[in-house]
């Protein structure tokens, strides 16, 4: 076992892990950050997607070793200081960009990652950027939606109610 | 997952001492190892992990040389060489997604040389230069067939050295499922010749398509590819597609890429 301590989502956290733990487990079951989702375990569906060091990954796919003096930001941080939820969430709600719920938390990570490069990014950028997030219920449209309106762009001319 | 030990070392010479120990693997932004181990498909006692090493990160330009960091993810390549070889940048835009592409490196990608990769097409159809700890080795002689490469055991690529041609580009028809390209094609024209790089389509992984090559370079238009056939028989046949679709492939992506360039 080895013990590794990071940064997570603005406070201290460590424990002991093997080397075969990935960050994903890590933040689930050691620290109960349960917000980070695993679907499909092998780096398609990117229900997992946190930031380290502001850059998304797939914490699925990357170890708890590896992220060892980081900084890792989950869903769990992304409310604003007041618990109410941040611009990207409110929009997810407002549009409809979820139904059960599961790849949330890796669409608003993706989101948040993209707003942050490309403050405003066209439908197309968008849709683009989501090739790593899967969502079985929405067909997208909403996603795209939710997104397009937390880049603070009018919405109503997209397609899809 | 088997367990094994994580050396995270953070110079070159590090890992290679780490390399030393029984059934060690190095790793780079393990976006292809890690799955590959929880499949169970390998099982090394130590994995060496070389996201730590800040040597082998970065892109510079110098001589007409682009010099490219083994540990560079595809992501920092999308942007650092887009001002010196945008057809290289491009292709590291669209490998993976935006997360595999801030943990996948251009050495872990070149050293696993998967058939269907991206980056060996590009370094193949550059003829660039594949560094290691060790020595330096041409893409003609670097990759050997599926999976396989020149790389002798616990060798590491720290880098890929890419001469910049007048102009080039890089067509892929992507395979939905695993974002990998079903068949994709890597043209460059030098001043001194041209080369034709196709991934994802043989049996034995990247290769030159020497028939385009001397056709193109007798006539460089996408018409000058009319009637030449990549050899069916060669090609891999999957569920994805069969070996004649994706010879019939390998012309129509190639003829894409000369129209590209123009």
């Amino acid at each position: 076992m080895t013990q590794v301590k990071m940064t997570v989502n603005g406070k201290a956290a460590s424990g002991e892990v093997e080397g075969r733990t990935l960050l994903a487990q890590f933040l689930r079951e050691d620290q109960g950050l349960t917000g980070t989702h695993i679907g499909c375990d092998t780096s398609q569906c990117g229900a997992c997607v946190v930031h380290v060091n502001g850059e998304a990954v797939k914490a699925c796919t990357m170890l708890a070793i590896e992220a060892d003096g980081a900084n890792v930001d989950t869903i769990e941080g992304q409310a604003d200081a007041d618990g109410s939820l941040n611009v990207i969430q409110q929009a997810f709600q407002d549009h409809h960009g979820l139904q059960c719920g599961f790849c949330t938390p890796g669409m608003v990570m993706s989101a948040a990652a993209l707003l942050k490069e490309n403050p405003k990014p066209s439908e197309a950028e968008v849709r683009h950027y989501l090739d790593g997030n899967i969502c079985r219920c929405t067909g997208y449209h909403n996603i795209v939606k939710a997104i397009m309106a937390a880049s603070g762009q009018d919405v109503s001319a997209i397609a899809a109610e | 997952m088997y367990n094994f030990d994580v050396e995270r070392p953070s110079t070159v010479a590090e890992a290679v001492a780490a390399m030393g120990r029984d059934e060690a693997q190095p790793m780079s932004g393990g976006q292809t190892l890690i799955p590959t181990l929880k499949a169970r498909l390998a099982a090394p006692s130590v994995l060496v992990s070389l996201g730590g090493i800040e040597e082998m990160k970065g892109v510079s330009m110098a001589d007409g040389l682009l010099s490219v960091g083994g540990g560079t993810t595809h992501a920092a390549v999308a942007r650092e060489a887009a001002a010196h070889y945008p057809a290289l940048a491009g292709l590291a835009a669209r490998i993976g997604d935006p997360a595999v592409r801030n943990r996948g490196t251009i050495g872990g990608s070149v050293a696993n040389n998967d058939p269907s990769a991206c980056y060996p097409a590009a370094v193949l159809g550059s003829g660039a230069t594949v560094v290691t700890n060790q020595r330096e080795i041409a893409a003609d002689d670097y990759f050997l067939g599926m999976f396989e490469t020149a790389l002798d055991e616990g060798e590491i690529v720290t880098g890929v050295n890419f001469p910049v041609p007048q102009a080039a580009h890089y067509e892929k028809m992507i395979q939905p499922a695993s974002r990998f390209p079903l068949v994709a094609v890597f043209v460059a024209k030098f001043s001194d010749g041209l080369r034709v790089a196709v991934t994802g389509a043989s049996n034995n992984g990247v290769f030159r398509w020497t028939e385009a090559e001397t056709a193109l370079a007798a006539d460089f238009s996408a018409d000058a590819l009319n009637g030449v056939k990549a050899d069916a028989s060669e090609m891999i046949s999957d569920l994805h597609g069969t070996g004649a679709y994706r010879a019939h492939l390998v012309n129509v992506m190639t003829k894409r890429a000369v129209a590209a360039i123009g």
